[in-house]
């Protein structure tokens, strides 16, 4: 498939699809928490890295089966989630984004002293597992199932979270324990983009999945809008493309970047699709069908 | 038989002594008010029971539970809804999801249940939308259940409230100033809609209210607190001629 398809496909426009299939998931993960949840959190890059790392030893050093690494990674961030978020969630706003960037940095500390990783050279000759099918099959699957949680009863109450997390709890909403699984989930789709990830660049150094890719994941969230998962994919495409785009101007690309940031955010506050649901635009529809008995109340 | 029972309710803030010895006991399918002039610690009284507040000193006893150290949400799963003094909806969310979330509480879907739509979520679903439906003609807000709560007017936010409160299907409701923003016309509604729970679905309700017309209306017992004691307890017309209450409260010439 992937060879069929590097036959038509430019590979540098097939590898900014790749990238852009991984930052999805990425993004998805951390809209889980940030977005949906309302817990800020600034280090989801450190997650990343956990199952980079872990799958990329996994396979290279033990010589795992490529998908069991790449589970195994996921498990591993997710494993980090859970026990990092139980004593942390309880903090609110801004002590929570200090505690997490805190901890992504801890990781990467980790790592530039970590002997089998490769300390701060990094790992290289990672198998190149990772096939342009495999990471949009796991797209498909990742916003289908996301989808469905954030439109259930577990899901209600995440967005119930954000709104108002008194009434969260007067409705019953154990908020500790739902913010920790939000936090869970969140890290494990951050550990099978790392995966992906360490399995197509080939090589990871520590300092790929430092403060700056945090926040390039937050902006993903923040510029698509938070909670929603159309805005999170369409806000993955953008700032993927974005910095290729702007390649042109060079050395002024972070200036330019930074500029289109802040325009947004001002004419755009809530982000691009705002609080566009799948689910909303499904009731659209619903709504179309009953159109002439609403508008005759 | 008493539902809900604080007995010797105390709750100090640092120095400050917010209740002091209270006493209440509430009948089943009781409609109780609580009446008061501002800061007598109607509100404080709610926290504790809804275990926001923990209390310094006494016993709250809901059937045969002790709720002093419980978490507020364990105390909605045990059957206490509760509506807030200054309205807390979900207000990025739509009417319909607002009440659907109230019924949080009473659901049993799990991770795996949810992420992948077994069977069991499915029917937990198809339950939960027809009650909310139900709940949300009977508040009148049926036609505007897409609306974001923030979208809605202050009474209908009002109503919104008492709609997600009933979702949890609690056999205690607690309206914290149920009126307050009400034109009378919406106050007769008000009334009409909370005599209709509590004949309908059998429910206790205690409530505060400043509204003194609705408040001898609707309750059948009354309790008066002023600077954190309870000065009074009795039927609305016992209260109306209460001398520490009209001197207190209702003032001399009522």
């Amino acid at each position: 498939m992937d060879a069929l398809l590097s036959q038509y496909i430019d590979p540098y426009y097939l590898r900014i699809l790749m990238l852009i299939g991984i930052n999805i998931i990425l993004a998805l993960g951390l809209n889980l928490i940030t977005g949906v949840t309302g817990q800020l959190s600034m280090g989801h890059a450190g997650f990343m890295s956990l199952g980079a790392y872990t799958s990329a030893i996994l396979s290279m050093q033990l010589g795992c089966p490529f998908f069991l690494s790449l589970l195994a990674g996921a498990a591993m961030a997710a494993l980090f989630g859970f026990f990092i978020g139980i004593p942390t969630l309880r903090l609110e706003g801004d002590y929570l984004a200090m505690v997490t960037i805190g901890f992504a940095e801890i990781i990467r500390v980790f790592f530039l002293n970590f002997e089998p990783g490769g300390k701060a050279v990094g790992m290289s000759g990672i198998p190149q597992n990772t096939t342009f099918l495999l990471v949009w099959t796991l797209v498909i699957i990742v916003v289908v199932l996301n989808a469905k949680l954030l439109n259930s009863r577990l899901g209600r109450a995440f967005y119930a979270i954000r709104e108002n997390e008194i009434a969260a709890e007067a409705s019953g909403i154990n908020t500790t324990r739902l913010k920790v699984l939000a936090f869970t989930a969140g890290s494990f789709l951050a550990g099978l983009g790392g995966g992906l990830y360490a399995h197509y660049m080939y090589f990871i150094r520590p300092q790929d999945f430092g403060f700056m890719k945090s926040i390039e994941l937050l902006n993903m969230v923040v510029l698509g809008g938070m909670g929603s998962i159309p805005g999170t994919i369409l806000g993955s495409v953008i700032l993927t493309l974005l910095p290729e785009m702007l390649r042109v101007v060079a050395e002024y690309r972070l200036l330019f970047y930074g500029a289109l940031l802040v325009i947004l955010m001002i004419f755009r506050p809530n982000g691009l699709l705002g609080d566009v649901r799948v689910y909303d635009i499904k009731k659209k529809f619903a709504r179309k069908k009953v159109g002439s008995w609403q508008s005759s109340n | 038989m008493a539902v809900l029972q604080l007995e010797d309710i105390t709750q100090e803030f640092g120095g400050l002594r917010a209740l002091d010895l209270v006493n209440l006991a509430v009948d089943e399918q009781q409609i109780f008010g609580i009446i008061g002039p501002n800061g007598a610690g109607k509100t404080t009284l709610f926290n504790i029971i809804t275990g926001i507040y923990r209390p310094t000193g006494g016993k709250v006893i809901f059937k045969d539970h002790l709720l002093n150290n419980m978490s507020p949400w364990n105390v909605a799963r045990i059957g206490i809804g509760r509506t807030f003094q200054n309205i807390r909806l979900f207000n990025k969310l739509s009417v319909l999801d607002n009440v659907r979330v109230g019924s949080h509480g009473v659901g049993k879907s799990g991770f795996w249940g949810c992420i992948l739509g077994l069977p069991g979520e499915r029917r937990e679903e198809k339950a939960i939308i027809e009650q909310t439906e139900k709940l949300l003609e009977l508040v009148g807000l049926y036609d505007k259940r897409w609306e974001y709560a923030d979208n809605l007017a202050y009474g209908e936010q009002r109503r919104l409230e008492i709609a997600r409160a009933m979702a949890l299907k609690p056999s205690l409701l607690l309206l914290d100033e149920p009126a307050a923003g009400m034109n009378s016309t919406e106050k007769t509604e008000l009334m009409d809609l909370i005599w209709k729970i509590r004949n309908d679905m059998h429910l206790t309700i205690l409530l505060v209210e400043h509204d003194m017309n609705l408040v001898m209306n609707i309750c059948e017992e009354i309790a008066v607190l002023d600077y954190g004691r309870k000065i009074a307890d009795g039927s609305p017309e016992e209260i109306k001629n209460d001398e520490r209450v009209i001197q207190s409260y209702l003032g001399a010439e009522a």
